[in-house]
């Protein structure tokens, strides 16, 4: 195995890896500054931060000699016997220099900077800057201009690391940011008429190592060190991306992506990005509901409307159920059960698929997916392994509106209106209709029992992506009062004790399922695919 | 040093319509590449000039043969050949003088140089501000397509090339052998970052061979005149170093500042800067006394007068404190120059050229020019003159902290002028900020009324 020595602390690296000093260095436990690499965009070696001393130990001897100079770490490969050093003295002053060198024109407007708090030019400079200012400039300006609808540009907080730049040239390949003007007079800017309109554009925001691309969506709404950062998985399509929600106060305030290299790698689109705000929406159903025997709707609180609930669907006879795509595996699963049990032929179809557009992909193959919403394989092999015959939501519809089918349990979740009024039309033939949704519909109005469902980020639970990744998440955000999540409410109606523990379920399913086998064991935080053990259990049987 | 030495490569300057096809021929043009076409081999012409360790002229004096060695053997092709005329080194000038009167020369060297790196398509990268050259050196390529010298099947050879001239938009940074290479991409000239160098991934991506329009036009005199002929001019290797390559051939030194006859002359290479002052510029004008001199264009560093029998070699300067040999542009100072206005000159260029890539250039070079401003309007304190060095020893490919060596050559004269000339910038600063020379404090307190915060809302 190639061995690369940091700082005197041998490392062994894998025969194939092409790592550079950086992420060697990260091996060794050992932080290299850096502002323009990133390990998702080209090296340019720009920004001079992540300066080391490098040299290679001879094989035979084990005498080492250095370069004369200092490099780029992210641009030096890491190969059998390089050598590196990360905490010299040349080191040290190469990066207090740059350093200096970065706060020359920078206004240190940090109390009114939405970076300040994750500002890499703030740590680095607390860490390896100089303590005093020897430059004689006085750099108090804070020129601002918008790139497009999403992302504005702060001109003088830049450091030219053109991180943004080569992301619009080699992931979105828009190439709408470029830099103009030369020497200290460079600045990031767009052609005239032609912002920054791309769909991944608030990528460029988290690119960002300081405060010069500002969120327009963001600005000036929270400090960051207010926030809390709660792992989750994006619910706006098919592909799931990896997300962080940050939030104070049960109040989401954005999401970022979070490294997942076997799903979106480092980015998200804009629809997932701003595709939060529907959460707090002003129009979101908060009150459970029943319609009386007056033909007049009374709400009921969560404990007593369980139980009468749970008698109407007893009474009601032939059940169906619409398990929505919105829903989390183990909910779906929970749903599922809960209908087989009150009534063992109970017909269970997946609900309607939002499709809108056609997927896109991106130049480095990230997609959004048209299928907009996180978890239609997880939900469509629950039911298929509840299920000996196949049946859509359209049949279960026909089969309510002939009268065969009495009681139908409705989930929603949907973003989008997803309910005409010829379905809602057919869904009122039933004596008893359950709808579990964020936001009134069509249907919701014609419903005996008005639940009002939680959104992706107040549930715990997983959802399985187009490519069968199954990722796990908590919630981040307590559900408004008066919102039980429909987790919740399975496990309760199902009798059983304690709280929802969502562990549990999936514990259940992935005894019983072949499909999800493969998360038995714990899921990490990039998930596990479940392709991988489905292949296998075909191959077993 | 021979004391008479005739001319080659300005041998046809100045004589009526030099720069015609037919001039040039009379005198003898074109048959080194009839030579090279017909009865060598590329190996042979690269056999020939390794032979003749020419060195580049273009600043950094890198072996030329050794250079086109670097090419990947049996590549498939294509293989570009660049010529770099973007000559905007401060007081450089030479490429000019040949492409003007004499660019038969140098295309003839070009197209034996592309033949012998088996390059198919040359590129002329021209510094926008030579109209004259332009329009002289593309009629001659048309006259070279004419005559069968390039296109298909030169002279019968099986050898096809094509010439294309790209004229730059004005940059320094141009002139950086791989600023160029993006420049002629039509990206922005921002030098790229080696390994890979350009013989294995230059333009488009292929290999690519970067020279200099002097080195071109010395390919042709090796040809036609043998290696051992190029050998006999200049200053041998030192035989007790094996890493000296030796500075041979002929040069052309640019010679201009307060001297009686500035202009571009040709010597062999290693005459010290006092012999082409009192052999070609006719001594320090207007009976005054030198200074300093810049030894090879603005960036080598600076040289004092008494510094003045350094030989300009590949490595003379470098033992006098100095970069190097540079484009062998000797700007003369006179003793009646300020150095504090000569080095916020060179500042100034340099934080205008430089290309904003690197944090250190970018910034240190724009942070010496305002030092420098701020010395020359009488708010100098003696500490900044400290702070110049730190800037000038921290900046640049050799301490390692730039991709290009723009920045060394930004630092030189920084180091050279407040190394050399220390007394003369204290006592300026002394004299013209009585109140405040000695002021040791790193921030210089700033009223009320200048910190103002300009709001971002």
């Amino acid at each position: 195995m190639p061995t690369v020595i940091v700082n005197g602390q041998e490392i062994e690296i894998g025969a194939n890896e092409r790592l550079n000093g950086i992420q060697v260095a990260r091996r060794a436990g050992v932080d290299v500054p850096h502002y323009c690499w990133h390990p998702g965009l080209s090296v340019v070696a720009s920004c001079r931060m992540c300066l080391v001393e490098t040299g290679r130990r001879d094989p035979e001897t084990g005498q080492i000699s250095m370069l004369p100079k200092v490099v780029p770490a992210c641009q030096t490969p890491a190969t059998d016997n390089t050598v590196f050093v990360t905490d010299s003295d040349n080191v040290k002053a190469a990066r207090a220099m740059v350093e200096e060198d970065l706060l020359i024109r920078h206004p240190i407007d940090c109390p009114i900077c939405d970076k300040a708090g994750e500002c890499y030019l703030q740590d680095y400079h607390f860490e390896h800057g100089r303590a005093e200012r020897r430059a004689d400039l006085k750099p108090f300006t804070s020129r601002r201009r918008d790139m497009g609808d999403t992302v504005t540009l702060f001109v003088d907080r830049c450091v030219m690391c053109t991180r943004c730049v080569r992301f619009t040239r080699e992931i979105t390949g828009t190439a709408e940011l470029m830099v103009i003007n030369r020497g200290a007079h460079e600045e990031i800017d767009v052609f005239p008429n032609h912002p920054l309109s791309n769909k991944m554009s608030g990528n460029v925001v988290d690119l960002c190592p300081v405060g010069a691309l500002g969120d327009r969506d963001f600005l000036y709404s929270q400090r960051v060190w207010f926030m809390k950062k709660h792992e989750g998985v994006c619910a706006g399509c098919a592909t799931g991306c990896s997300t962080y929600v940050e939030e104070n106060q049960d109040q989401i305030y954005r999401l970022k992506p979070r490294e997942n290299p076997h799903v979106n790698k480092w980015w998200m689109c804009d629809e997932g990005r701003y595709g939060f705000k529907h959460i707090h929406s002003e129009h979101r159903e908060l009150l459970p509901r029943r319609l009386g025997d007056n033909g007049e709707y009374g709400t009921a609180d969560w404990s007593t409307l369980t139980g009468s609930l749970m008698a109407d669907l007893q009474r009601a006879g032939r059940l169906a159920a619409l398990v929505s795509p919105h829903l989390t595996v183990e909910e779906a699963y929970l749903l599922c059960k809960l209908m087989r049990e009150i009534d063992p032929e109970a017909l269970l179809a997946v609900g309607p698929i939002p499709v809108i557009g056609s997927d896109e992909v991106f130049p480095n193959g990230f997609a959004i997916r048209a299928e907009k919403c996180p978890n239609r394989r997880g939900v469509e092999a629950i039911v298929a392994g509840f299920n000996r015959s196949e049946s859509g939501w359209r049949d279960v519809l026909t089969q309510v509106a002939n009268g065969a089918v009495q009681g139908v349990w409705v989930s929603g979740g949907y973003k989008h209106d997803w309910c005409d009024a010829a379905t809602a039309d057919q869904l009122s033939s039933a004596s008893l209709l359950v709808v579990q949704d964020l936001f009134s519909s069509p249907a919701w109005d014609v419903a005996t029992y008005q639940l009002p469902a939680a959104g992706f980020a107040e549930k715990d639970g997983s959802f399985v992506n187009v490519a069968d990744r199954l990722q796990s998440f908590r919630w981040a955000i307590r559900p408004p009062s008066g919102v039980l999540p429909e987790g919740h409410l399975y496990w309760r109606m199902l009798g059983r004790n304690g709280l929802y523990r969502s562990r549990v379920v999936l514990d259940e399913i992935a005894r019983d399922f072949i499909y999800f086998s493969a998360a038995m064991e714990p899921v990490p935080a990039v998930g596990v695919d479940l392709k991988v053990n489905q292949l296998a259990g075909v191959a077993a049987s | 040093m021979a004391e008479y030495y005739e001319p080659v490569l300005l041998a046809q300057v100045g004589k009526p319509d030099s720069h015609t096809r037919a001039v040039y021929e009379q005198a003898g043009g074109y048959r080194a590449l009839r030579k090279a076409l017909t009865e060598m081999s590329p190996l042979d012409v690269i056999e020939e000039v390794k032979t003749s360790r020419l060195r580049g002229r273009g600043g950094a004096g890198f072996p030329t043969g050794l250079k086109w060695t670097f090419l990947p053997k049996d590549h498939p092709g294509p293989i570009y050949f660049c010529l770099n005329a973007d000559e905007s080194e401060p007081g450089t000038f030479n490429n000019r003088i040949i492409m003007e009167d004499d660019p038969h020369q140098m295309l003839e060297g070009l197209i034996i140089s592309s033949y012998a790196t088996r390059a198919t398509t040359a590129y002329i990268y021209m510094r926008f501000e030579y109209p004259l050259a332009y329009r002289r050196m593309q009629a001659a390529i048309d006259e070279c397509y004419a005559a069968g010298y390039l296109g298909k099947d030169i002279l019968g050879s099986g050898y096809s090339l094509d010439i294309y001239i790209h004229r730059g938009a004005a940059a320094y940074i141009c002139g950086e052998e791989t600023g160029l290479i993006e420049s002629l991409e039509g990206k922005r000239a921002w030098p790229r970052i080696k390994p890979p160098f350009p013989a294995v991934e230059g333009v488009f991506r292929k290999p690519t061979v970067v020279n200099n329009v002097e080195t071109c036009a010395c390919v042709t005199h090796i040809i036609a005149r043998g290696a051992a002929w190029f050998q006999s001019i200049g200053v041998s290797p030192d035989p007790n170093n094996p890493r000296d390559a030796g500075s041979l051939g002929p040069k052309l030194y640019c010679l201009s500042g307060h001297i009686e006859k500035p202009g571009c002359y040709e010597a062999p290479l290693g005459i010290t800067v006092q012999q082409l002052i009192d052999r070609f510029g006719g001594g320090i004008w207007k009976g005054r006394k030198a200074k300093a001199a810049i030894p090879g264009g603005i960036s080598m560093g600076l040289l004092r007068a008494d510094e003045f029998d350094c030989p300009l070699d590949f490595n003379g300067p470098s033992k006098y404190g100095c970069l190097g040999l540079g484009t062998a542009a000797v700007v003369v100072l006179d003793e009646t120059v300020s150095i504090v206005d000569f080095l916020h000159n060179s500042a100034r260029f340099f934080a205008h050229e430089s290309c904003g890539q690197c944090t250190p250039c970018r910034e240190g070079t724009s942070w010496a020019l305002k030092i420098l401003e701020r010395i020359k309007v009488g708010r100098g304190r003696l500490v900044d003159l400290d702070l110049l060095l730190e800037i000038g020893d921290t900046i640049g490919i050799m301490p390692g902290t730039t991709i290009c060596g723009l920045a060394d050559g930004a630092a030189w004269p920084l180091k050279n002028a407040i190394r050399k000339f220390r007394d003369e910038f204290e006592t300026y600063i002394r004299e013209s900020n009585p109140g405040g020379y000695g002021d040791t404090t790193p921030v210089p307190s700033l009223s009320l009324q200048e910190l103002t915060l300009l709001g971002s809302h």
